[in-house]
């Protein structure tokens, strides 16, 4: 990694680390339903008007089953709400505002896939932005998961912090009032912020139809000559008649984007509005707006854990947890940007300069490092925004996305998720430390007691489940879409080899784990994928909710017991030692076997000059 | 059964009023605040040409493939590339021999339009198709090795077409963020306006 790479690095980390804590405290505040803040006098209102609406007493609180209860049924009314927009997207009014493109409705195993994957905060995405989902689609059907599926990922996480921070105690807070303040006073002052500042960098935002451009140099190509019938024509000596087609026009997308990826970064969903993602110039136009989105991907998962600092008061823990998360960040950017660096020495054989390394799928206004660094931060999150093709990386830059996801995405994390999700492994290392010493397992003042301990289980074991179990299943099936020509079924994968593998594998550690990248050479829309991946999605999402809420109501039923000489603390480096220990310990011995089929082998076959 | 009846009330409620809070009024707010303030960049940062007529946008690439122009970066949108409907990459992977083959292909053309050594060393941007297929940019290094073609092909000096590249130089953000890259279509067009086709 050159000096310009570190600078940039060191920058990224500063500002993320000094906006911890005042955001931090914010979340205190959103979090509590007696918070006081200084949007009070514009967003009190709103908020009052909600509860009237909906029915909702914000002084009651619930317990666990009912807060999963609301949880469940929000998600499935909000799941099916979307599934009904892109069924009849062809047919809503105002047709000539909202689909001037006058595309037609999203077929039933798409919408499906797209309704499940958006309401689990994963936005996988089995079609292409511009040329599937109408501005109506896009701005109502997916943009309200985006903000919806993160307010309830941080109201779980806050749920489970309450849980740890109360004892004998029944009630874990109310589910209502976590989605609207978070909704209300943090995701979306940030997002009209942050959105206003994306246009100045070049996005765009508006409701008029696509524009055409004409090019000022016509391009050529020669293409098959098609009958009317669609079928290639054969000339005299049997070879297939080529033509010239003249292209002159460009088409350029337009529509609500900007309004869509601000709240696409910050609540960590990661759903393109156009097929390549943040890779499109005018979804990231300027290294400027890369780095805020970035930035915006680790701010409240990184400030959350100030807010369990606070809320349990042991900042030490907090911090604790932070250092753990930085330190997987950490090793996972040095180990992509350099093999990205490295390149591939195939390439570099043909002559092409070393010093550039992978160019493969990036963009050169982020070049090497901030490809890296944005593959490494959208998966340690369970974001999945990608600003440079994943598929193309090489076999070991490409491992670090692929792993960070099946870890969990625990390091800083999705919003809300990286958070739960961590604080099962400060289960598990806890639970580890107490065998090691041979006593009880206690964590902040609490017995952790077999039950507890399954439910940690279990979270765990459902991730390997659905990634390893849909992974071999979809292996040895052909789930693609048939071949045009020879109409024979396919695996839908773009790459032979061990990294046809590598793009399966990719795709239902992406769903299970909610993050939605991908490796996108994978043709994933089609019948059986678009079921099996939606399926993991919500597995992934809410077989992982449910225990967790379970964990939350036990531990804040509990009574404290006193520290003693025994008790293993949970802050300082030797317990961030051990949590980082016991997050790889269990990714590797659960994902390694897979990631040698896939990603390990094709390095070693790359260097070998291996081609597929 | 009381209460599942009440939370799905509360569900249906709540999904109507967010959606018109959170899809209906806040793009709208951002849709206004962004034309009023920034009302190039929101739509499209066009491009116009003589007689208003749009030519391209600043932020999306377009294919040139005639002596006289710099070339961009290979494309993988739509079939015939710079399809800016179709933004993709070409997700071919690192031991693809597709991906191999066409590199292969595109150094030797590289080399040979450019008047190069059969074993000189190529930038890697030149010949690799980008996450988008769309990028705007070229790399600087690129831009140099391209420059004095143009310059014969339009009888400038290589000092006039090395100006008109730094003009169309976007540099790192505040100097460090992101990397330095060459605007194609701006150099191209700025070309044509200083030294029309001949």
């Amino acid at each position: 990694m050159n000096s310009s790479g570190w600078i940039q690095l060191i920058l990224y980390v500063g500002i993320l680390l000094a906006i911890t804590k005042p955001l931090g405290l914010y979340l205190c505040k959103v979090l509590d339903v007696d918070g006081q803040t200084f949007l009070d006098p514009v967003v009190k209102p709103l908020e009052r008007l909600t509860y009237k609406l909906i029915g909702v007493d914000p002084k009651e609180e619930h317990d666990w089953k009912r807060y999963a209860t609301a949880m469940l049924l929000f998600s499935l009314v909000s799941m099916l709400f979307t599934y009904a927009i892109l069924r009849l997207q062809a047919v809503l009014p105002f047709q000539s505002l909202f689909n001037s493109q006058k595309l037609s409705a999203v077929s039933e195993h798409l919408s499906f896939n797209t309704a499940a994957s958006f309401t689990t905060n994963t936005n996988w995405q089995s079609y292409s932005g511009e040329g599937t989902m109408s501005y109506f689609s896009q701005m109502v059907a997916l943009a309200i998961h985006n903000f919806a599926s993160a307010a309830v990922g941080i109201g779980i996480a806050a749920a489970l912090v309450r849980g740890i921070a109360r004892h004998t105690a029944k009630t874990i807070g109310n589910f209502w009032v976590d989605l609207t303040r978070v909704t209300y006073y943090l995701l979306l002052p940030i997002c009209i912020v942050f959105a206003v500042v994306l246009v100045s960098q070049g996005m765009i935002q508006n409701f008029k139809p696509f524009d055409t451009a004409a090019l000022t140099e016509p391009v050529h190509a020669q293409v098959e000559k098609k009958n009317d019938k669609g079928e290639t024509v054969k000339g005299s000596d049997g070879k297939t008649v080529m033509e010239d087609q003249v292209t002159d026009t460009q088409t350029i997308v337009q529509g609500p984007m900007a309004s869509q990826i601000a709240i696409k970064m910050l609540g960590t969903n990661g759903g393109g509005y156009t097929n390549a993602n943040a890779a499109q110039p005018f979804e990231n136009p300027t290294p400027l707006s890369n780095f805020l989105q970035m930035l915006s991907i680790f701010a409240i998962p990184s400030a959350l854990t100030y807010f369990l600092g606070r809320t349990v008061k042991n900042q030490g823990h907090g911090w604790a947890v932070w250092a753990a998360m930085f330190v997987l960040f950490f090793a996972g950017v040095m180990v992509a940007a350099h093999y990205e660096a490295a390149g591939n020495p195939n390439l570099t054989a043909l002559g092409v300069d070393p010093a550039d390394g992978n160019m493969e799928g990036k963009e050169v206004r982020f070049g090497i490092f901030n490809s890296a660094l944005f593959a490494t931060i959208t998966t340690d999150a369970s974001c999945g925004a990608v600003n440079s093709m994943h598929d193309s990386f090489t076999p070991l830059g490409g491992l670090v996305p692929l792993l960070n996801i099946q870890l969990g995405e625990v390091v800083f994390g999705g919003v809300g998720a990286g958070l739960y999700g961590m604080l099962i492994y400060v289960i598990i290392a806890v639970f580890i430390a107490g065998l090691m010493v041979g006593r009880t397992p206690e964590y902040l003042g609490k017995k952790i007691e077999p039950k507890d301990v399954k439910m940690a289980s279990f979270v765990i074991l459902i991730l390997a489940f659905s990634i390893l179990g849909f992974s071999a299943w979809a292996s040895v099936s052909k789930m693609g879409a048939p071949d045009p020509l020879t109409n024979q079924l396919t695996d839908g994968t773009n790459n032979s080899g061990p990294h046809g593998f590598s793009e399966i594998l990719y795709a239902y550690s992406s769903a299970t784990g909610n993050n939605g990248s991908a490796f996108a050479g994978l043709t994933a829309n089609a019948p059986w994928y678009d079921t099996t991946l939606g399926l993991a999605t919500l597995f992934g999402r809410f077989a992982m909710i449910v225990p967790i809420l379970a964990l939350a109501g036990s531990l804040a039923r509990k009574k404290l017991i006193a520290e003693s000489a025994g008790t293993f603390p949970v802050s300082g480096p030797l317990f961030t030692s051990l949590l980082v220990g016991t997050v790889l310990l269990v990714g590797a011995l659960t994902f390694v076997p897979a990631l040698v089929l896939g990603p390990v082998v094709e390095h070693f076959l790359m260097h070998a000059g291996n081609w597929f | 059964m009381n209460t599942i009846v009440k939370e799905t009330t509360r569900a249906i409620l709540a999904t109507l009023l967010f959606a018109i809070v959170l899809c209906g009024v806040y793009p709208v707010i951002i849709w206004g605040a962004s034309q009023l303030l920034f009302p190039h960049q929101a739509n499209g940062s066009l491009i116009e040409g003589r007689d208003r007529k749009i030519v391209g946008s600043e932020w999306l690439g377009q294919n040139f493939t005639g002596a006289k122009y710099f070339h961009p970066r290979p494309s993988a949108a739509g079939a015939n590339g710079y399809d800016a409907a179709n933004s993709s990459g070409s997700n071919l992977g690192p031991t693809s021999k597709k991906l191999i083959d066409s590199l292969r292909q595109r150094a030797t053309d590289y080399r040979k339009e450019n008047g190069l050594a059969s074993d000189s060393l190529v930038p890697g941007d030149a010949v690799t198709a980008s996450g988008s297929g769309l990028d705007p940019h070229i790399s600087p290094k690129n831009a140099a090795l391209q420059a004095s073609r143009v310059a014969k092909e339009r009888g400038l000096s290589l000092d006039d077409v090395k100006s008109e590249i730094a003009k169309a130089t976007d540099r790192p953000s505040f100097g460090i963020l992101g990397e330095a890259g060459v605007n194609v279509l701006k150099l191209n067009l700025a070309l044509d306006a200083v030294a029309p086709k001949k």
